[in-house]
């Protein structure tokens, strides 16, 4: 197995270059083949890979297939190649398994679509970038990776380009992630200019030898590596793109916007936890980063209209959480919930495209209603994993996950009661959100005639992540159910063990009773407010304070508004006034004078013969003339 | 001994007839006077050439005449056969009228 290694991230690629050259001529199902089976074989693949990695793990706990030298310059030598160990194994199999499923989902929602080939070959550039950038052993690799899933992003955001929208949507989510792309950028140059080498387990040892706890190098290194993975992930200051980033088609969202792709911050920073655990005040923000967005874009999410914006922004909600994991040091809590989060948001966001085609492409959820009886799959898959989502105790996945989260927010070195109260918090607003969403969209009277019911193909996939949204959390039990760590054990061959300051089991259960009972809370207000006494949250929206606060948090905390005041326009201004700069002018001159000597030659070229034997008479005189002077 | 004409009476009639012709073809609308003037334009070189030939008392110069001549025989069968032309598209002999180009 170790030797097909390559093949997991070369198979898509093959699919796209296949679908990029001959695409047009194949006919759907042809694409479809290409398209979902190259990633369902890189999918087989990983998973073989990961039955052997387990069964007989290797020396060390890695394994490295080195392709080939990429670039070979003095002592700068990084190599194609690509390092399979505890933490990319479960990205692997997470990007591939789920990958696989939405793939085969919009085999069936983009039919009919005119660029369905062009569709299935971008979805597999993704893949295959997304697989480069979980498997590199190096960073340079990653950042190839990270440049490519963010172009696919791009290029799929964008995928209607007849949208004037849309395309702008695409721009911003390209140009709001390169802002952090840059930064990750310098960081990689400095991590190499001190470190001479970009191999990551190589930066590992020696940045632990060369840099001690906390200086500023190592601060500046963690702090720029942060900056690339908060424009990937979408945390605050960074997060405007990713609701407008639901203008691409709803199986992108599903994939690269929620389960993959905005995940990447995560991973890059389990990846280099050394770096961080260098530097406490970098990894202090990333906790505090975390809690505050997972609080602010939860309240954002409480307004929205749209279904898919409700999704966008509880998904930059629980990379928040994922955030305030790392940022506390429970670095295998936060892939734990990375994987969950992926089996439950993909389930909610195929769930949502299935209820908007449904609906014809409406999706104002306040359009819709009583769907439950209609499509009843879509209804109960959707219903398990808004379920997971809020974390409803003991069956679900997220709960498994959130409460691990919040249980080490709360009793690690680095938690606080505070960091433990803002994700307290925020669980009780996901439940409302989420099931405001659920009350909203199944149930209350039916507002509109479903069409178009999913099919077979469809079905699969929401089925199939609807039993992962529930078992995927039984990976981990905590000490009060069960006390079967398997996944934090597995993953804890790779990334330190969080530090706990030791907290009896019965705070722990006593805190597990807590988050339970708030995500039921939530539930229980979302079905008061939203379902059975809807003039109470009028009321409440009515008043001037209600009104101020729905404007605020529907435009996501007026961070679009800000940033427009502050930097896009300003940015025009000075591009405006700067247009007639002396460069400028140099150019615009010669295209001036260009212009007037041509006006004034065309005037010579009247067809008047007369006019040109003039001419050369005149020019004869005037030559003679001068040679008579001059001689 | 013929009293010989002066060399420079020679070329002061070239170069007068040479002007008058340059003039009639800058002047003149009618392009059947425009192949006239440029005949005398041709007869007033040709005449400096003589004039300078026996000066020197070199063959040359008439020789030069024997060519010119040739040329202008040319000159003048295809300049007439476009002014036949000319005179077909345009119903007019106004060299000024066949200016299609707009400059």
């Amino acid at each position: 197995m170790r030797t097909l290694l390559w093949l997991i991230p070369a198979l898509p690629f093959a699919g796209f270059f296949v679908l990029a050259v001959f695409g047009a001529r194949l006919r759907e199902k042809g694409v479809a083949a290409i398209g979902a089976g190259s990633v369902g074989v890189s999918a087989v693949l990983a998973i073989l890979a990961g039955i052997s990695f387990i069964t007989s793990p290797p020396p060390g706990g890695s394994w490295t297939q080195t392709l080939w030298t990429w670039i070979g310059v003095d002592g700068f030598r990084p190599a194609i190649a690509f390092y399979l160990d505890a933490l990319s194994l479960v990205m692997t199999l997470v990007v591939t398994f789920v990958g696989f499923l939405i793939h085969l989902y919009a085999t069936e929602f983009m039919s009919d679509d005119e660029g369905y080939s062009r569709f299935f070959a971008y979805m597999n550039l993704f893949v295959g970038s997304m697989l480069t950038l979980v498997l590199a052993d190096n960073l340079l690799l990653l950042y190839l990776g990270w440049e490519g899933v963010g172009l696919c992003s791009y290029l799929l955001i964008g995928f209607w380009y007849k949208d004037p929208a849309n395309g702008s949507a695409a721009m911003k989510a390209f140009i709001v992630t390169r802002i952090g792309d840059a930064a990750m950028a310098v960081g990689l140059f400095l991590i190499f200019m001190n470190l001479g080498t970009l191999n990551i387990q190589e930066i590992m040892q020696k940045a632990s030898h060369t840099w001690p706890r906390g200086s500023g190098l190592a601060v500046a290194a963690a702090a720029l590596l942060l900056g690339g993975a908060l424009g990937k992930s979408a945390q605050l200051p960074l997060q405007t793109w990713l609701p407008d980033a639901m203008a691409g088609p709803t199986p992108v969202s599903a994939l690269i916007h929620a389960a993959t792709m905005v995940t990447a911050g995560v991973y890059l920073i389990a990846r280099t936890n050394v770096l961080f655990l260098l530097a406490p005040p970098v990894q202090a923000a990333v906790a505090i980063i975390g809690a505050a967005t997972l609080l602010l874009a939860g309240f954002s999410a409480l307004t929205q209209r749209d279904i898919k914006r409700v999704l966008a922004y509880s998904t930059i909600s629980q990379i928040g959480y994922m955030f305030l994991a790392l940022g506390v040091g429970a670095w295998s809590a936060a892939i734990f919930h990375f994987m969950t989060h992926a089996f439950f948001k993909a389930l909610l966001f195929l769930g949502a495209g299935a209820v908007i085609l449904a609906m014809e492409h409406e999706h104002d959820m306040f359009r819709m209603g009583g769907l439950r009886k209609e499509l009843p799959v879509t209804f109960w898959t959707f219903l398990i994993g808004s379920a997971s989502l809020s974390a409803l105790p003991l069956v679900t996945a997220g709960f498994y996950s959130k409460d691990l989260i919040l249980w080490y927010s709360w009793s690690s070195e680095n938690g606080s009661p505070w960091l433990w109260a803002a994700g307290l918090a925020g669980a009780l607003l996901t439940s409302i959100y989420t099931f405001r969403m659920v009350f909203l969209t199944f149930f209350g009277e039916r507002k509109k005639e479903a069409g178009r019911r999913p099919g077979r193909v469809m079905t699969i996939p929401l089925v199939a992540l609807a039993v992962l949204s529930v078992i995927g959390g039984f990976a981990e039990l905590p000490r009060t159910l069960g006390n079967m760590p398997v996944f934090s054990e597995f993953v804890n061959t790779v990334l330190p063990p969080v530090k706990a300051a030791g907290e009896a089991q019965s705070a722990e259960a006593a805190m597990q009773v807590v988050t339970s009972f708030v995500s039921l809370a939530g539930v229980y207000v979302a079905y008061l407010l939203f379902l059975r006494k809807r003039r109470y949250v009028e009321g409440l929206a009515a008043t001037r304070t209600g009104r101020a606060l729905h404007r605020l948090w529907f435009s996501g905390w007026a961070f679009d508004w800000v940033y427009d005041r502050a930097l896009v326009q300003p940015f025009f201004w000075i591009a405006r006034i700067n247009r007639d700069d002396f460069v400028d002018l140099f150019y615009d001159g010669i295209a001036w004078y260009n212009g007037f000597f041509h006006g004034a030659l065309s005037l010579t070229q009247s067809g008047k013969v007369r006019w040109y034997a003039m001419g050369i008479a005149l020019g004869t005189v005037i030559m003679v003339g001068i040679a008579v002077v001059l001689l | 001994m013929i009293s010989q004409v002066p060399f420079e009476h020679g070329l002061i009639l070239a170069g007068a007839l040479f002007a008058l012709g340059l003039i009639g073809v800058m002047v003149r609308r009618n392009i059947i006077f425009i192949l006239l003037s440029i005949e005398v334009m041709l007869n007033a070189s040709g005449l400096a050439f003589v004039v300078s030939g026996s000066r020197w008392g070199q063959p040359d110069g008439q020789i030069m005449f024997i060519f010119i001549l040739a040329m202008a025989a040319a000159e003048v069968s295809v300049g007439l056969a476009l002014v036949i032309r000319l005179y077909h598209l345009y119903q007019s002999l106004d060299a000024d009228r066949a200016s299609r180009m707009r400059g």
